[in-house]
């Protein structure tokens, strides 16, 4: 038997147990790297922090997905765009921090713009050497793109499969883009070699840990951020959408508008999580922007489960830790094991990892 | 209806519609108008325009040309459909479509009168007076003991009084309803017989139906549609007697 | 489904490619010709040129090759028994030898073991006089206008009599207008300004850059001050011929243009047509087709492994069998995988995506993750000169070609088969179609297929234009779903002018916006597009596509 608000009750648990973990993460990471000497068994490296950020900041990403494909039925294969756009962002405050540092030694232009001769910089640079301004552009960026594109889009009532293929050019031709040099955004190399962030150097583990620990603090606002929407009215008129949207319609709900909005909300949070991404794995480049990356993420949603949100985050977690641990342990049989695991979730696990783990809720 | 409305003004006035898809005439210089507080049923053999019609009225579809207005200053032609909804006219579909995955009292929830905006979703709360019209509504329509189920698992007739249902929780000055008794047990038409009946007088309703039975036990008024354009009108005695009639729907 | 009177020809194609040339019987001629190319062993620079004269006129079919073997050095003679060889080049060790009277390979040899017939410049130029003049009188007419070109570089004296010479023989209208325009330029250095302005009026019939440059000189002022050309109704005549070699000039390179564009828009037509089938027949989001693609280009390599010696022939041969393998990989993905996901087309993405990583990593198992080179045929290479200002790369015309052939054999599987009725039948009203007894399951494995045999046939294709790797499908999977929605979705017309406009488009772009540009710009320009018709150019009408 179904109470009404069954689902919400099963929701929260849900969310009890990974802001549960989630809060472990940021906890027992620190300490295991900081406390037991690198000699003892229970030490974790810096490669493994940074591995874990990996995973969180993609989990943002599968987050972000979920939220608009799993319960608004909107399935982007775009979403890196808005990711790497993010890390962009992130980028161009780390690349102004190298200051004089560059191999060139400009005070102000990154070594890339030396090399290629410029005397200034590109107006689209100023300010970024302050962290509040690049800070907004994080989300500022991504936000901007999700809504001209999703304005465009949800308009002229483009859905489906056809929405999914024209994210899919956009991040196409975003990447196309950023491999000019003449962009401004260092062409092919992106960036890298960056040296620190707000005056910490980003060698330094006990930076390594407070960007985890603000990773994990991000990911669980977002989670909460996200949970909010779908458990209000709002949500429901989404899933609404997402199961008839005409009818939707014609109950007076602005679809297009719910759907914009999500939309936007949802390009935010990818932003952000490129952008706690960039300073961890220490680069960005236009590959970033590359279509593959971008269906690659709504695969972790497919295989974590789609409309929970934390299977989603999961399924990111999960895929790549098993991608990390075969790539290493077996390479060449992982990407057997990868597509396997996807045509085999999709054909008998179409709740996902997380519908096992859950009961299914069966009619009556 | 309000004081407002003058008696004999008509509710709804479709004057010389014409729709066309590649080449076909699905609307032909459609007239017709509905009173306020009216029943009136429309019947037709299959492709004669009902839908359409209803499509237009809807803003689902634009017309080449005629004029559609909802009383006497709301020109529905230059409406977007939620504006149109919002003007109060609420539409049942031929297929029922609620949505499956939301319980019996969300999908009233989501039809409430009130603020369609996201940010307004986000923060909505149901009040007592909302609690209480919900509450009614499903008293209504028959299902308020299944008001925590999935909408999924109501049977088929349920589903349509569900739809039925959240128009009537928008509180629509017109009703239109496509077929609600496709697919019904006699018992239920039965039932939607007397829901429709009830509503009669508080709403004007337009019912698109080819189960001759139900349109008997229902109708006051009947208007014949065929290819586009109205062929008969009056009562279900005076439609069946007309030669017209015979020859294109009732085809005895 | 396929015509058995492909094989046939396939098999016809094949006998005549690989019949080799009936070697002629050696001659009385071929006697003497090898006895006075033996005199050449010792003879002074001033007898070789003697020498050099008597193999000229001896007519033998060899004497080109041998006196321009003799020209760039590369004539020997063993020292073991005294024969001549003409060798492939000569930096090779061992050296490649060839004989020089059939002129087919003769094996290699170690280079000390031979000895170089020496030349110097008089020499030199006497046999490049003499190769010249024999290749003008060739029967060939291509050879002659190799020659008149060749000879053109160089508007000396001997040369220019040379050409007059010939002119007066000469009865191909081509190779006369060729000569007419080498003339012409040679005499716009002339004393007489009517001999000039005579020439300009030649010169302005021509396409030619050079003639233009040339043409343009004229116009230039000396570092003294005067005018290159001193007559001013002359350089009045070559300003107005410059203008309209210009003009034409530019009417060919839009042409150019136009047809790159076309051939750009055949590769794309190429890479979405078997999607267009499995996506847009069938509604599949088919995320392995640029893998289907791969294995064609992978089934090619093997083909042409098998069958070393015969690259035409092996291209031919692999259209058949890419067809196959693809099409039985994507026959056993829709028994496996596909058919329990219909009606489900987000999740046909996650699972053909799962299938296109097996497929990427099983040819990286079996072909490791270098790139595999496969070659090109002769025929293949080179292009087609229509005149001096347009000319076409073979490559490019036959992958247009090619492209229209495929296309219109779908159009014909689709309109004129059983198989291709039932396909129809199945995708407007499945229900309905199996109520008429057709096996709708066997039908949806076949459209399947066909649509996964066509992307093998279209990774044929890329193997000549592209690196043939484990990554070929994955750089092509966008732009095919482009095209399929651009050209509405289910309609094969659709998508062929879909790709044919987007490739016209981005040719046209590309000069002003540069290659990477005119990408963008045309991805924007489809997004763009795709908000003002939601449903394609072609979208498909009434209430069943509504429902979709």
């Amino acid at each position: 038997m179904l109470r009404p608000g069954n689902w919400i009750a099963a929701g929260d648990r849900g969310s009890a147990w990974f802001l549960g973990v989630l809060a472990l993460v940021a906890v027992a990471v620190p300490i295991l790297n900081l406390v037991p000497p690198p000699s003892s068994a229970l030490h974790l490296s810096t490669y493994g922090i940074t591995l874990i950020g990996k995973y969180l900041c993609f989990g943002m990403l599968a987050l972000s997905l979920d939220l608009i494909w799993g319960y608004c039925g909107i399935l982007s294969l775009g979403h890196a765009a808005f990711f790497s756009l993010g890390g962009y962002a992130m980028g161009m405050y780390l690349m102004r921090q190298i200051g004089p540092r560059g191999v060139y030694g400009d005070p102000v232009l990154p070594d890339f713009m030396v090399f290629l001769n410029w005397k200034s910089l590109p107006w689209f640079w100023y300010g970024f050497n302050h962290f509040p301004i690049a800070l907004l552009m994080m989300g500022l960026a991504p936000g901007l793109l999700g809504l001209v594109f999703g304005w465009f889009a949800f308009r002229s009532r483009v859905t489906g499969v056809y929405f999914s293929i024209i994210t899919q050019a956009l991040t196409y031709a975003l990447m196309l883009a950023f491999f000019r040099n003449d962009m401004g955004f260092g062409g092919n190399n992106g960036f890298t070699d960056f040296k620190d962030i707000l005056g910490f150097d980003l060698h330094s583990d006990k930076t390594r840990v407070v960007l985890l620990a603000v990773t994990a603090a991000a990911l669980a606002a977002s989670y909460m951020a996200c949970r909010l929407i779908v458990e209000s009215r709002a949500g429901r008129v989404l899933r609404a959408i997402r199961d008839a949207e005409s009818r939707t319609r014609f109950l007076g709900y602005p679809v297009e508008s719910f759907k914009l909005w999500l939309f936007v909300f949802s390009a935010v949070i990818a932003g952000i999580a490129g952008a706690l991404y960039v300073p961890q794995i220490g680069i960005i480049n236009p590959s970033e922007f590359a279509p593959i990356n971008s269906i690659e993420a709504v695969i972790w949603v497919a295989v974590g489960g789609r409309g929970t949100l934390y299977g989603a985050i999961a399924g990111a977690v999960l895929v790549n830790y098993a991608k990390t641990y075969l790539t290493g342990a077996f390479p060449e049989v992982w990407l057997y094991a990868l597509g396997a695991l996807f045509v085999l979730v999709t054909l008998f696990l179409p709740r996902g990892i997380i519908g096992l783990v859950t009961a299914p809720d069966k009619d009556k | 209806m309000s004081g407002k409305a003058k008696l004999r003004d008509k509710r709804l006035y479709l004057e010389d519609l014409t729709v066309s898809f590649d080449g076909f005439k699905a609307l032909n210089d459609l007239s017709l108008y509905v009173d306020p507080g009216e029943l009136l049923c429309i019947i037709g053999p299959n492709g004669a325009g009902k839908t359409t019609m209803m499509d237009v009225v809807t803003g689902k579809t634009r017309p080449d040309s005629g004029t559609a207005w909802f009383g006497q200053d709301i020109d529905l032609l230059r409406l977007s459909e939620a504006e149109i909804v919002g003007a109060g006219i609420g539409r049942k579909f031929q297929k029922p479509t609620v949505f499956e995955q939301l319980t019996v009292f969300e999908n009233l929830e989501l039809a409430l009168a009130g603020s369609r905006s996201f940010l307004k979703a986000l923060r909505a709360r149901i009040s007592p007076a909302q609690q209480g019209r919900i509450d009614e509504i499903l008293e209504i329509v028959g299902l308020s003991k299944e008001r925590g189920l999935p909408a999924r698992v109501l049977s088929h007739g349920q589903k349509q009084w569900l739809e039925i249902g959240m128009l009537l929780m928008q509180d629509p000055e017109l009703l239109l309803v496509d077929e609600p008794v496709a697919g019904m047990t006699p018992q239920e038409i039965e039932r939607t017989a007397e829901l429709l009946l009830s509503l009669e007088g508080e709403h004007s309703i337009v019912v698109v139906e080819h189960d001759m039975h139900f349109v008997r036990s229902i109708a006051r008024r009947v208007t014949v549609l065929h290819e586009g354009q109205v062929i008969a009108e009056g009562d279900m005695d005076k439609v069946q007697k007309d030669p017209r009639v015979i020859e294109v729907y009732l085809g005895v | 489904m396929k015509d058995p009177s492909w094989g046939g020809l396939c098999l016809l194609v094949l006998l005549a490619l690989g019949t080799p040339v009936p070697l002629r019987a050696q001659s009385p001629n071929d006697a003497s010709f090898l006895s006075t190319l033996g005199e050449l062993r010792e003879a002074t620079y001033s007898d070789k040129a003697a020498i050099v004269r008597r193999l000229s006129q001896s007519g033998h079919s060899s004497v080109r090759a041998v006196l321009t073997a003799l020209m760039d050095d590369r004539l020997y003679f063993r020292n073991s028994d005294q024969k001549i060889f003409i060798v492939k080049a000569a930096d090779d060790d061992p050296l490649n030898l060839i004989d020089p009277l059939s002129l087919k390979s003769a094996g290699p040899a170690a280079a000390d073991g031979l000895t170089k017939i020496g030349t110097n410049n008089a020499l030199r130029r006497e046999v490049r006089e003499t190769v010249a003049r024999f290749a003008l009188s060739s029967p060939d007419v291509a050879v002659r206008l190799d020659a008149v070109r060749e000879i053109s570089r160089l508007l000396d004296e001997a040369n220019v009599a040379l050409l007059r010479e010939r002119l007066r023989v000469e009865t191909n209208s081509s190779v006369r207008k060729e000569i007419a325009t080498s003339l012409a330029m040679a005499e716009l250095d002339g004393p007489d300004p009517r001999a000039r302005l005579k020439a300009v009026d030649t010169l302005r019939q021509s396409l030619g850059q050079d003639v233009r440059n040339r043409l343009a000189l004229l116009l230039d002022k000396n570092p003294d001050g005067g005018f290159v050309e001193s007559d001013e109704k002359v350089r009045r005549a070559a300003a107005a011929a410059v203008a309209t070699i210009d003009g034409w000039r530019a009417f060919y390179s839009g042409i150019q243009t136009l047809f790159f564009g076309l051939s750009l828009g055949s590769v794309l037509v190429l890479i979405a047509i078997g999607l267009a089938i499995t996506f847009g027949v069938m509604g599949v989001i088919n995320m392995a087709h640029g893998e289907l693609m791969m294995l064609g280009a992978y089934t090619t390599y093997g083909v042409q492994a098998l069958m070393p010696g015969h690259v035409g022939a092996s291209i031919l041969l692999a259209i058949p069998a890419a067809f196959i393998v693809a099409g039985l990989t994507g026959v056993a993905m829709e028994r496996t995988i596909i058919q329990h996901l219909y009606g489900r087309p987000l999740e046909t993405l996650l699972a053909t995506f799962g299938v296109s990583l097996i497929l990427q990593q099983s040819v990286r198992s079996i072909f490791t993750a270098l790139n595999r080179s496969v070659v090109t045929p002769d025929w293949m290479s080179g292009s087609l000169r229509l005149n001096d200002a347009l000319e076409i790369t073979y490559n490019h015309l036959y992958v247009v070609i090619f492209t229209l052939i495929v296309f219109f054999l779908i159009l014909v599987i689709f309109k004129r088969t059983r198989i291709g009725l039932e396909i129809r039948a199945v995708s407007q009203n499945r229900a309905m179609a199996k109520a008429m007894g057709i096996r709708t399951e066997w039908v949806d494995a076949m459209t399947f297929g066909l649509g996964s045999g066509i992307a093998g046939v279209a990774g044929v294709a890329l193997s000549q234009l592209t690196n043939v790797g484990p990554n070929l499908g994955q750089s092509y999977i966008v732009d095919s779903f482009l095209v399929v929605v651009f050209g509405g979705v289910g309609n094969l017309w659709g998508s062929l002018l879909g790709g044919m406009g987007m490739g016209i488009a981005n040719k046209l772009l590309e000069p002003y916006a540069g290659a990477v540009l005119a990408k963008i710009f045309v991805l924007v320009a489809l997004i763009l597009f795709i908000q003002v018709r939601p449903r394609g150019l072609f979208p498909q009408a009434g209430r069943a596509a509504e429902d979709k």
